[in-house]
This record gives C-alpha cells, sequence and structure tokens, in this order.
C-alpha cells in the first residue's frame, strides 16, 4: 500500500470529492494562490480554477456564512479555517446558523456543508493559537464532529463529510500534517460514527482521538514492555459517538482512560466518562480516569508549555493509577 | 398606472395589516408565546419589493418577518398556525414568529441574531452566481443590523465578488428602545455603501410604488451585471419594537405624524385620485381580508400541537430515518437515540 502524509490524504479527499461533484468547491483564507496556509490544498487551484478554490478575506463570519447560503440552496462548500482558533469569530454562523437551520424550518432546509482545518496546540503558539474546541462543537445538537489521528482515516472520514447531507465540523491535528500512514490506492470512505480500535489489550482501555492517539500509542508500546496491554480506541466521530464501542472494550478490560487535548472542565471526556458510568458501572473495577490538557490559557514558554500538554508520561501514570500499581 | 398591480398591492398591504392586528389580539389572549415583533407601518417595504422581483429570487428575512413572509408567500393558514405553535405551521411550529420559512416559495428564513443572516444571502447569491443562474437574493435587515461586524462582512464579500444580492435596510428609527442617533454614526445607513464599494439608494419606505420602482432596477441590475446594492427604506414601525414594549420612548406627536403617512393610507389615497377604485370597492379588499385572518385563526386554533415523538426530528437529515413509521418509535427510545 502507499503511503501518503495526514496532508496528502486530506488533499486527495478533497480532489476526488470535486472531481466527482461540481457542487463542491473550497473556501478559505489562503487557499488558492498561496496553495493553502498548511498546503493542504496545494495544487487544487491549478487543477479547479478560481470559480471551485476560493480565496476569501480575512472574514470568518462572512464567509462561514457565505459557504452556509450557498449549501442551503444545494451547494456543497468545504469552507477551510486557517485554523479553528478562528472560528470563534464565526461561532455565531456555525451554532446558530449552521447547526439550527434545518430543526429551525422543520426539516426544509438541507445544510451538507464541512468546515475544516488544524485544531490543538502546535510548539509555542501561545494561548490564541492553541486549543481545542472539539468540546465547544460536540456540544451543539445539529452538528456532526470529526477528529481523525491517521492519513487513512482522514482521508475516508473527509470524503464521508463532504457526502454527508448535514453540516460536518472536521477538526485536523495541526502537528500531524507531515505524519505518513499506510492509504489504500482504491476509493474508500469510513462511516461517521464508527470508532476504530487502534491497538487491542486487555488490560486498560484508552479513549483517544485525533493527535492523542499517538500519545496513547506510544504509552502502549512503554507499557507493554512490562505486560501491561492497553487497548486503544480512537471514535473518530465524536459526534455522533460510537460509544458502543467504548463500552464493548470497557467490559473487557474493566478499566478505562479517556485522554484529550482540551480543557478538563465540561470537556468532551466528561461526557464519555458520564456514559461508560452509566452504561459499564458494574464492570468498572477503577474510577474512569481523565487525562487532559491542564485548566489554563496555553502559555509560550516551552517548559510551560511542556506541562499543560497531557503528553506520554500522564497516560503512563494514569494506567498506573486505575491499575492500582 | 396599473390598475391591478394597485388593487394587488393594497390588498397585499392590508393584509398584512389585518394579519398582524389579530396577532396581537391573539397573544394578549394568551395564544401566541414567546417574542413576536410587528410589521405594522412598514408593509410599503416588504409589498413593494416582492411585487418587484421574480418568484425564484430567493428572500432572506429577520425576526420581524411575518410582512415578508405574507407577501412573497401568502398562505396565512401557515403564518397564524405558526404563531399559535402548532404542526400546520409554515415551520411546523419549531420556529414561531421570528423564524417562519418556506423553502419551496424560496422565503429562505426569518433569522433572530441581528446581522448573522447578511452573509447567508450574500452567499444564497454566491450560489446563483456559481451555477450561473439568474436568480437575485433579496436581504431585508433593520438600521440597527448596520453597526453589526456581520452586516459589514457580508456587504464587503458581496462587493468584492459581485454578486447578484439587494441588501434592503428598513430604518424605522429605533432599535429596540434606542434612536439611531444614539447608536449610528452616520445619518443615513446607505452611505455606508460607499466604502466597500457598492451602489446605494435611499427611498421612501412609505411609498409602495417608489419601493417598487428602486427594487426592480436594482433587481435588473443584480441579474444581468450580477452587482450587489444596499437600499435604505426610510420608514417607521406603528407598534413597539415587539409585544412586550409599550414604546415609552417614542413622543405621542412623532408617532401621531408618521402614522399620518401611513403606507395603506398613502396608496388608498392614490388609487382614488386616480379613479381605480372607490371607497367601498377598498373597503370590501378590506373586509375580504378580515374574514381570512379570521379564517387563519379557525385553522390555527384547530390544527394540532405537533406530536411530541417528532421532538428529535430534523435535527440532522437523516435519509434512514424518512423511511421509517415516525410515529411508532416512542419518545424515551427517540430521546436516547437522539443523544448518541
Ligand atoms: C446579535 C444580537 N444582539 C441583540 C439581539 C436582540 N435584538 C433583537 S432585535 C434588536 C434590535 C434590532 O434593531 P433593527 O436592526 O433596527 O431592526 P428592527 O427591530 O427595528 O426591525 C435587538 C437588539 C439579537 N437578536 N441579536
Ligand atoms: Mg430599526
Amino acid at each position: 500500500m502507499r503511503e501518503l502524509t495526514y496532508r496528502e490524504a486530506l488533499r486527495e479527499a478533497m480532489a476526488e470529492e470535486m472531481e466527482r461533484d461540481e457542487r463542491v468547491f473550497l473556501m478559505g483564507e489562503e487557499v488558492g494562490h498561496y496553495n493553502g496556509a498548511y498546503k493542504v490544498s496545494e495544487g487544487l487551484l491549478d487543477r479547479f480554477g478560481e470559480r471551485r478554490v476560493v480565496d476569501t478575506p480575512i472574514a470568518e463570519t462572512g464567509f462561514a456564512g457565505v459557504g452556509i447560503g450557498a449549501a442551503m440552496v444545494g451547494l456543497r462548500p468545504i469552507i477551510e479555517f486557517m485554523t479553528w482558533n478562528f472560528s470563534l469569530c464565526a461561532y455565531d454562523q456555525l451554532v446558530n446558523n449552521a447547526a439550527k437551520l434545518r430543526y429551525m424550518s422543520g426539516g426544509q432546509i438541507t445544510l451538507p456543508i464541512v468546515f475544516r482545518g488544524p485544531g490543538g496546540a502546535a510548539h509555542q503558539l501561545a494561548a490564541q493559537h492553541s486549543q481545542a474546541v472539539e468540546s465547544l462543537y460536540a456540544y451543539v445538537p445539529g452538528l456532526k464532529v470529526i477528529a481523525p489521528s491517521t492519513p487513512a482515516d482522514a482521508k475516508g472520514l473527509l470524503k464521508t463529510a463532504i457526502r454527508d447531507e448535514n453540516p460536518v465540523i472536521f477538526i485536523e491535528g495541526e502537528v500531524l500534517y507531515g505524519h505518513k500512514g499506510p492509504v489504500q490506492d482504491e476509493e474508500y470512505q469510513i462511516p461517521l460514527g464508527r470508532g476504530e480500535v487502534k491497538r487491542t489489550g486487555q488490560d486498560v482501555t484508552i479513549v483517544a482521538w485525533s493527535k492523542m492517539v499517538h500519545a496513547a500509542l506510544d504509552a502502549a508500546t512503554e507499557l507493554a514492555k512490562e505486560g501491561i496491554e492497553l487497548e486503544v480506541i480512537d471514535p473518530r466521530t465524536l459526534r455522533p459517538l460510537d460509544d458502543r464501542m467504548i463500552f464493548d472494550s470497557v467490559k473487557k478490560t474493566n478499566r478505562c482512560i479517556i485522554v484529550e487535548e482540551g480543557w478538563p472542565f465540561a470537556g468532551l471526556g466528561a461526557e464519555i466518562a458520564y456514559r461508560i458510568m452509566k452504561e459499564g458501572f458494574d464492570y468498572l473495577d477503577a474510577p474512569v480516569v481523565r487525562v487532559t490538557g491542564e485548566d489554563v490559557p496555553m502559555p509560550y514558554a516551552k517548559n510551560l508549555e511542556h506541562e499543560v500538554f497531557p503528553g506520554v508520561e500522564k497516560v503512563v501514570r494514569a494506567v498506573r493509577d486505575v491499575l492500582y500499581s | 398606472m396599473d390598475k391591478t398591480l394597485m388593487l394587488s398591492l393594497y390588498r397585499d398591504m392590508i393584509r398584512i395589516r389585518r394579519f398582524e392586528e389579530e396577532a396581537a389580539r391573539s397573544y394578549s389572549r394568551g395564544k401566541i408565546g414567546g417574542f413576536l415583533h410587528l410589521y405594522n407601518g412598514q408593509e410599503a417595504v416588504a409589498v413593494g419589493a416582492m411585487s418587484a422581483v421574480e418568484p425564484t429570487d430567493y428572500i432572506v428575512a429577520t425576526y420581524r418577518d411575518h410582512g415578508h413572509y405574507l407577501a412573497r408567500v401568502g398562505d396565512m393558514n401557515a403564518a397564524m398556525a405558526e404563531l399559535f405553535g402548532k404542526a400546520d405551521g409554515c415551520a411546523k411550529g419549531r420556529g414561531g414568529s421570528m423564524h417562519y420559512f418556506d423553502v419551496a416559495k424560496r422565503f429562505m428564513g426569518g433569522h433572530a441574531i441581528v446581522g448573522g443572516h447578511v452573509p447567508i444571502a450574500a452567499g444564497i447569491a454566491f450560489a446563483s452566481k456559481y451555477r450561473g443562474e439568474p436568480d437575485v437574493t433579496l436581504c431585508f435587515f433593520g438600521e440597527g443590523t448596520a453597526n453589526m461586524g456581520a452586516f459589514h462582512e457580508g456587504l464587503s464579500l458581496a462587493a468584492l465578488w459581485k454578486l447578484p444580492v439587494i441588501f434592503i435596510c428598513e430604518n424605522n428609527l429605533y432599535s429596540m428602545g434606542t434612536p439611531l442617533y444614539r447608536t449610528l454614526s452616520v445619518e443615513d445607513v446607505a452611505v455606508r455603501a460607499k466604502g466597500y464599494p457598492m451602489a446605494q439608494e435611499i427611498v421612501n419606505g412609505d411609498d409602495v410604488l417608489e419601493v417598487r420602482e428602486v427594487i426592480r432596477h436594482a433587481a435588473k441590475r443584480a441579474r444581468t451585471e450580477s452587482l450587489p446594492i444596499l437600499i435604505e427604506a426610510k420608514t417607521y414601525r406603528f407598534r413597539g419594537h415587539s409585544m412586550s414594549d409599550p414604546a415609552k420612548y417614542r413622543t405621542k406627536e412623532e408617532v401621531k405624524e408618521w402614522m399620518e403617512r401611513d403606507p395603506i393610507r398613502l396608496l388608498a389615497e392614490r388609487i382614488y385620485a386616480l379613479g381605480i377604485a372607490n371607497e367601498e370597492q377598498l373597503k370590501a379588499v378590506d373586509e375580504a381580508a378580515k374574514q381570512e385572518v379570521a379564517g387563519a385563526v379557525r385553522f390555527a386554533d384547530e390544527s394540532p400541537s405537533p406530536d411530541t415523538a417528532t421532538l428529535f426530528d430534523d435535527i440532522y437529515y437523516e435519509p434512514e430515518h424518512h423511511e421509517q413509521d415516525e410515529k411508532v418509535v416512542p419518545l424515551e427510545k427517540r430521546r436516547q437515540q437522539a443523544s448518541v
């Protein structure tokens, strides 16, 4: 099988869908002539032209709203946010318009639109450029939220998102763009709402998505040396959530840790922990534990930033906690 | 002067007036909940505008949307039933007064976040241009909206991309209880267009024929040259901002002065002067509108409340779900499914 970077996989998904369906277009800051702030859309302008690859001014509310209006009447926009931090300028458009138009109109409006771009912290970008926003969006009925961890998932899920008839929040890992992985040659899609077991094990279930999957896998490699086997579940789609897969794993391991980059207070991990408690209470041999980013705006200094991030060490420590070892 | 046209404009305006009067009554009787923003006094804007465009042109409105809905879609039963929160409402009782929709008739909604619908209107126009279709989009809002970021972003993109959209600012001098001189740094909202730049026009919003003429030109220009425009219609709302607002911040004299320029009366006087119809004939039109409103109240009263089993319908488009018989799935089950 071929190896592609996460970035290339995303690009391939968009190119294939644009090729297949004329209603699909890409719009955002720097997506065209500059070839993408993170080069995800590199070459797409040359291939599809200015009608389908639309550079915008810095106007998140404006172009998110334009995308929503276009989707209301049958186009299938892909709206790129340079990063998800800036989507907060358009939060009103996403939460009050994209998520609600169908319901509020009694089902008259269908809104096939994808909002995508990089999320999460990179390196030393400080508070306004380093945040995981998935909880902010997963909170909202009417939105679907996806956060893929591998090139193969990124491609298959983005293709499905583009074909979905609902507004989809597609959060890419900013630090994953260069990450390489196998991607099959033949065309494929991955259904939304289905997780994947990224590693099987019987001792502790780890639920993680996006770049935290990699921290979980690294922790698993390390702990395997001591004979501790982690089962790593990547829900991939955060809403709708594949909690069945999580419950099944917890029934086997009886222990669960949720690893997420975002803040702990009212974060997604809290919801997942609640569901496990409610559905699998009798199966638990230890309380469900969360490993999250620290409850603080991201500092700039390298050492402080390192403290905030929920890395491998913290995952390993949490595993020892739930194993009472 | 086109006789049929004048009479149909009159009919459309009086229908809105009578509908709004009944809405106020029904609200006082507790049949209507939530916020209720009435359109009395501004009828010439919606009616003039709708009469000037094609039925295939798109309409995007605010929460003050009854007039626009009636002028475009016309279905009083569905409008009243929506206010009553009934299943036969134009949004199945999901939207209420502020969120009327009729997508088949290209009435793309009442929107209740001030300014939030302005970029959406630009987006609908973007789609028309993208597909090479001739449709124009009309976007209505108040003068208070001209201070929102979304307003500026929407107009700036429409100017940049030369989108076929007509922005219609209904300047009724107040945003809620605040007169515009305390919120607006300019006297005329229309001048804001100059900076994008975009064509602009100021019209007497109480004169339905003037509104019609200006929109007709704007629509032709938008259709043939794909250019946006900002039109400011100077008008006045006769009632408070919503039913909970007694509008004490306006003097009696001011209100009286504007009421003398009642757009419906202005049109009636024109009709008499031109000998198109006499008082009795217009009275008959009015009477028919009142009857229609009474019928709409009966319709809304009789319409069932939305089935609670439909509570979770249409949060998402779900092809499988639409195939199954919705009523057989109990609410508890739907509640669980929906929260996954
Ligand atoms: C973003 C936002 N802020 C505040 C409100 C509350 N609000 C509703 S209508 C309104 C006044 C709007 O005035 P204007 O744009 O002049 O329209 P009009 O009501 O006069 O038609 C306000 C402040 C809102 N709906 N949305
Ligand atoms: Mg106003």
